[in-house]
């Protein structure tokens, strides 16, 4: 049964990613990243991970998409179709990947992973003692330093998208 | 682990996933279309850390907690790159990337 799940869902996630590059409309292209996203929470959710599975969907779903959809309506009209770019250049950088999906897969394929059978369960009690502890291998220190991080671009992005005023000046300069 | 999946099996999916970002970082020609094939590669090495941690190493946690960090990078820089991209917006009233050409004026 899990197995047709992931199945499903590795469909899904690889069909809407494709539409999500390659769709002509902005804010269509951003749903389909939506989806996308969803589709592997789901498969978070099918490898026992669920606090992953719901930072996955509050962070990403509830706030990226939400940050795009909302530069894409401030910058755009949304009928607007987008310039895409050269046939040629497409084709050549779909044998590029596809050259770089091969050689990944080659690698994948032949390395003998030494998988471990189990059905160990992982609380969100485990994640918080271990991002918490102080003692070796805990997590005390990169924890503070992510804080720092989301406050530093927080602010940088307040100062940045406050702006000035265009005034004569600027009008110059355009 | 999921019953009757081999790792084998998720990382192609994430591998076609990476690719798929990668050929939309390529191709496409809009900002926010660029930062949204970053959002797909950075999902991909996401699901990866996560499996390798399940499969290989099921009693550590340290594939999650990275994970946990990368998500909160892959936050950071998105709200980052819309305040850039609403500004640059406001000053060239373009978000296209051939129009992008200065860094200060």
């Amino acid at each position: 049964m899990e197995k047709y799940i992931f199945y499903i869902l590795s469909v899904i996630i690889i069909a809407f990613a494709v539409a999500s590059v390659s769709s002509r409309k902005m804010l269509r292209s951003v749903i389909y990243l939506l989806f996308v996203l969803c589709g592997i929470a789901g498969i978070y959710f099918l490898i026992d991970y669920n606090f992953l599975a719901a930072i996955q969907l509050t962070v990403y779903a509830g706030g990226i998409i939400v940050l795009i959809i909302f530069s894409v309506l401030l910058v755009h009209h949304i009928e607007m179709e987008l310039e895409m770019a050269k046939p040629l250049r497409k084709v050549l950088t779909g044998l590029l990947c596809l050259l770089g999906l091969g050689v990944f897969l080659y690698t994948i394929y032949n390395n003998d992973f030494n998988v471990v059978e189990n059905n160990v369960t992982t609380s969100t009690a485990d994640i918080g003692a271990k991002l918490l502890s102080y003692d070796a291998g805990g997590f005390i220190l990169p924890f503070e330093v992510i804080s720092l991080l989301l406050l530093a671009s927080m602010i940088g992005a307040i100062v940045i998208a406050k702006g000035r005023k265009l005034n004569d000046k600027n009008n110059e300069a355009l | 682990m999921i019953a009757g999946i081999s790792i084998y099996e998720i990382l192609t999916v994430t591998s076609i996933l990476f690719f798929i970002g990668i050929y939309g970082f390529i191709t496409r020609k809009n900002l926010i279309s660029v930062l949204i094939s970053i959002e797909l590669i950075l999902n991909a090495s996401v699901v990866n850390f996560v499996v390798i941690n399940k499969y290989l190493y099921p009693d550590m946690l340290q594939g999650v907690i990275f994970s946990i960090f990368i998500i909160a990078v892959a936050a950071a820089e998105t709200a980052l790159a819309v305040s850039i991209i609403i500004n640059l917006y406001r000053q060239i009233s373009s978000v296209e990337v051939k129009d992008t050409e200065i860094m200060k004026y």
